[in-house]
């Protein structure tokens, strides 16, 4: 319980004293924030793993008065995740967001809004109140749209407005969608709408948080904004924004379709999100193969990526009356979101080193990196492996799960899917690899501290232990486990 | 003891790559002994395990990753066959590779993913499930790419790139495979077959289709063979290594579990799928030698060499018959001695005299006697010469082809025996009996290089001399099939 006080509230201080405490101080306090939070992150999972669900009603409050957060096994699996890439992030960032490198401004405004971004991050996970949410998601996308526009040039300000735009209109359609069901029902907590008397607005009311929700998680064809906000921002901001970012907008669909509302789901609704599912992981492989940049081939590597979470709508509990243990689509694509987190975040992290090292993230300018960053070009290689879905990795464990049920379920299109994007990532994975590979450099690279490249390639080797050992994380996953999750929409 | 055991052969292997990644380019004898001591470690533990099993004794450890997703190390005698080979063979190529790269740049990584390469091979050996199957399936697949790339030129990046080209639709095949019949049938162990009966035979033959195409890239049958030959510009104890035990064998070896393990050869019988793949086999044996006779390269003749041998794995496989069956495993052992003391031989030449091209064999006989011995036995076992190992794989097929009433396989080997014979005859030729170019050169001074050369070459002889032993393979190839195949 205390944990997760720590979690919650340990951010927003942080954020606040960063702004009060001299330059000198920032850096010591930020690496402070993340170890203390990584600590409760891992307090919290042993005691959900130990007791199930933790419950905390603010001010003893018992819904619908007052206000309920819950860390089930899937929440406190994010914030393990996000904690661990929070903790990447701050030690790439001790190196790479120095004033020095990128101006007094930038070097201010990361740490702020990193400890921000966190923040909101854990309250979305743990959010039972379908406007606390909102809260939540609104200082997420703010801090997320400053990360953007934190180097300052024409171009990040650019991709920065595009992004606040697809936010802001998706605030919008969320919060009507939390009025009509306010109007209708009274209550906001999901627990409550489950057990609701269903009124005639409530497909509306879901259309309308889903439309929102769709544009902040860069759904196709909402990803416009994506590629290039992710990739104009400074390499551990995009870190931050590609693999933590569109999971909590991921993660309220989820308490929505499956917890609050599964009544709702017709077959032609979930098979609509999964099929624009499936055309952002061919679209957005289609055009990561054809960019020549490093991060912007990784930045439409996430629009494919996410396209994958939204197969779990129709395919969760895909044939699970046949066979019992296929009925692990939902806990596939869980597996998908916290590997992707942590590969995604490897690879910005390796690409800002590359960039570190020679100026330039261009593939033609990263040729022959294999000799002089042996550890960065691993991390990159380790991270491509779960991203493809090739074992052993978390990847593999989760694109196994879904493959299982969809074929199990009949549905082999979106396995076709399943495995057609994974040859796709090996394939727009491959070309920065066999650059990197190659032997002749084209530019002398400056040296990196080896402590900086240890950073991702931790992280990708998290990913690829996360595959190894799935047994561990899987039994987490189930606890507090919503019954459609195994029964299926 | 027993649940430990296939995990430490795994470590044996494992350990070594894995620590061999932060090595100091120059901590040579550290790096050396690593892994020649992993060798020996992991020779020693078989050589213990292959007389308990031989007892009846089987070894297993089991890792749960998901449900329906076990990771299953289990040591049978058809695993054995396959791991002993892989050990035997890693050892020697160890110190044929430390002697061939000497000081040369970037040896930390080239051995790291060397022993990783083992390491997938072994586990694939030992894998007692479908899954863990496929999980070393494509980790050998992705610890092979650094190994082809290895020179980091042009046309080793593009070889490697053409491997996986090849390789990671074929893995998408074999996964399809996989998933497809596990979410019918639950999750298949190798003890246990599965039930295909839920099936229809239809569908189950589509599947068998899936899976022979997802490990025939790997086993480079005709027409999914396009990367082995292009893969020779990988360095000698590269191709070495893939031509003997990693890469083809594996794929070879999927075949024979396939068959054998996942639908059972009497279901393969019926469902009338044996009889297309002993043609697809035959098909390939006789296209791979044809494309040898056209090459002007050594190692390129002896790449298509590989494809045309190993597919006589996998139609010993195919025909299902008991004597076939012992056939094709023994030549997974037989052509695995025999091509790498070829490809040891052509590393030698082009090492010591500069000699990549089949014109420049002249007269290297009596220059560099042992290479040439050894080269000779190797090429005469290829074509069968009895008593050498090709004989007696030969002698075993045609009898498995008569016993499966198949007698046009008697035909593919005569075939197939004279072509071979056109395509090594003449380098033997060259080698002793044409004189030497003027400006020709090259001397044995490597030991390390030669020594196990004459080793397997050695043992070419010796499995065929000794094959009426119950420890040669043959003998092994008759336990496992009268054992675990018998009607």
């Amino acid at each position: 319980m205390t944990s997760l006080v720590v979690l919650l509230t340990l951010p927003l201080v942080a954020a606040l004293a960063v702004l009060a405490l001299p330059e000198r101080r920032r850096e010591p306090l930020g690496l402070l924030t993340v170890a203390i939070g990584l600590v409760a992150a891992l307090t919290l999972a042993a005691s959900v793993w130990r007791s199930g669900p933790v419950l905390l009603t603010l001010g003893g409050w018992t819904p619908p008065l007052g206000i309920a957060l819950r860390a089930d096994g899937l929440a406190v699996a994010l914030i393990l995740m996000s904690a661990l890439v929070m903790s990447a992030v701050a030690l790439a960032a001790r190196f790479e967001m120095r004033a020095t490198r990128v101006g007094p401004r930038a070097a201010f405004g990361f740490w702020v809004l990193m400890a921000l971004l966190w923040g909101a991050l854990n309250a979305v996970y743990v959010s039972r109140d379908l406007f606390n949410l909102y809260v939540g998601i609104e200082l997420l996308s703010l801090a997320a749209v400053a990360l953007v526009a934190l180097s300052g040039t024409a171009k990040a300000l650019a991709a920065a407005l595009r992004y606040m735009i697809f936010a802001l209109v998706g605030s919008v359609l969320y919060l009507a969608g939390v009025v009509l069901t306010y109007a209708a029902h009274g209550v906001l907590d999901i627990g409550l709408l489950a057990a609701r008397m269903p009124a005639e607005s409530d497909a509306l009311a879901l259309g309308l948080m889903t439309a929102g929700l769709l544009a902040k998680t860069a759904l196709f064809p909402f990803h416009v904004w994506l590629p290039t906000a992710h990739a104009a921002a400074p390499a551990p901001a995009s870190a931050l924004l590609s693999a933590l970012v569109p999971k909590a907008s991921f993660l309220i669909l989820i308490r929505l379709w499956f917890e609050a509302m599964p009544d709702l789901a017709s077959s032609a609704a979930v098979m609509m999100l999964a099929v624009l599912g499936s055309i952002a992981v061919i679209w957005g492989g289609v055009l990561a193969l054809v960019q020549s940049r490093l991060k912007l081939i990784v930045a439409y590597s996430t629009v494919a990526q996410l396209g994958y979470l939204f197969l779990i709508f129709p395919l969760a509990g895909g044939g699970g009356s046949v066979q019992p243990w296929s009925a692990g689509a939902w806990t596939g694509a869980m597996f998908l979101a916290l590997s992707h987190g942590l590969a995604k975040a490897a690879m910005f992290l390796a690409a800002g080193i590359c960039i570190a090292a020679v100026g330039s993230d261009r593939l033609g300018d990263l040729r022959g990196l294999v000799r002089h960053l042996p550890m960065t070009v691993a991390a990159l290689a380790l991270a491509a492996i779960t991203l493809a879905g090739l074992p052993p990795s978390g990847g593999f464990t989760a694109k196994y799960l879904l493959m299982t049920s969809a074929l199990a379920a009949g549905q082999w299109p979106l396995a076709l899917v399943l495995v057609g994007g994974g040859l796709l990532a090996a394939a727009y994975l491959y070309r920065p690899m066999a650059a990197l590979f190659a032997r002749e450099a084209r530019i002398a690279p400056r040296p990196v501290p080896r402590i900086w490249q240890a950073v991702p390639l931790t992280l990708a080797a998290s990913a690829i232990l996360l595959g190894l050992f799935s047994a561990t994380p899987f039994d987490l996953l189930q606890i507090g486990r919503p019954e459609p999750a195994e029964e299926g929409l | 003891m027993s649940a430990a055991l296939p995990v430490l052969i795994l470590l044996t292997s494992l350990v070594p790559a894995g620590v061999t990644f932060f090595l100091a380019q120059d901590s040579h004898s550290l790096r050396n002994g690593l892994n020649l001591g992993g060798a020996i470690l992991k020779l020693g533990l078989i050589g213990w395990m292959l007389f308990s099993v031989a007892g009846g004794a089987s070894y297993e450890a089991i890792l749960p990753l998901a449900p329906g997703l076990v990771m299953l190390l289990r040591v049978d005698a058809l695993a054995l066959l396959f791991i002993s080979l892989s050990a035997t063979l890693w050892f020697l190529t160890t110190i044929y590779a430390i002697a061939y790269f000497g000081t040369k740049a970037e040896l930390s990584r080239f051995f790291g993913f060397f022993s990783l390469c083992v390491a997938a091979t072994t586990g694939l050996a030992l894998s007692g499930s479908l899954i863990s199957f496929f999980i070393f399936f494509e980790l050998l697949t992705l610890s092979t790419w650094p190994l082809v790339a290895h020179k980091q030129d042009k046309p080793s990046l593009s070889a490697a790139r053409l491997y996986l080209v090849y390789a990671l639709p074929g893995s998408a095949a074999l996964l399809w495979a996989i998933i497809w019949l596990e979410s019918a049938t639950g999750p298949v162990l190798f003890t246990d077959p599965p039930d295909l009966s839920v099936l229809e035979p239809g569908a189950l033959r589509a599947i068998f289709a899936l899976f022979i195409i997802g490990v025939g890239v790997k086993a480079a049958i005709v027409p999914l063979h396009g990367w082995l030959p292009a893969a020779m510009a990988a360095p000698a104890p590269v191709s070495a290594l893939l031509h003997a035990v990693a890469v083809v064998k594996a794929g070879a070896f999927g075949v024979v579990r396939i068959i054998y393990d996942v639908f059972g050869a009497a279901n393969v019988v019926a469902l009338g799928v044996g009889v297309p793949l002993a043609v697809l086999a035959s098909a390939t044996i006789i296209w791979g030698s044809l494309r040898a006779l056209q090459q002007d390269e050594i190692k390129k003749r002896l790449a298509f060499s590989t494809v045309s041998q190993v597919s006589y794995i996998v139609l010993g496989a195919a025909l299902a018959s008991p004597l076939a069956m012992i056939g094709g495993l023994v030549h997974l052992i037989h052509q695995g001695l025999m091509k790498i003391t070829l490809f040891f031989c052509a590393g030698i030449y082009d090492e010591r005299a500069g000699v990549r091209t089949i014109a420049g064999l002249n007269g290297l006989g009596p220059r560099m006697p042992w290479t040439s011995a050894c080269f000779s036995l190797g090429a005469l076992g290829m074509i069968g010469l009895p008593p050498l190992a090709g004989f007696v794989s030969k002698f075993y097929l045609g009898l498995g082809g008569l016993d499966a009433g198949a007698p046009w396989v008697l035909g593919v080997l005569v075939a197939s025996t004279l072509l071979n014979a056109a395509y090594f005859l003449p380098l033997l030729y060259r080698l002793w009996f044409l004189p030497a170019a003027e400006d020709a050169t090259g001397d044995e001074r490597a030991p390390a290089l030669v020594g196990p050369a004459v080793v397997t070459a050695l043992a070419t002889l010796g499995v065929g001399l000794l094959a009426a032993s119950p420890i040669s393979p043959l003998g092994w190839a008759t336990l496992i099939v009268t054992r675990e195949y018998g009607p």
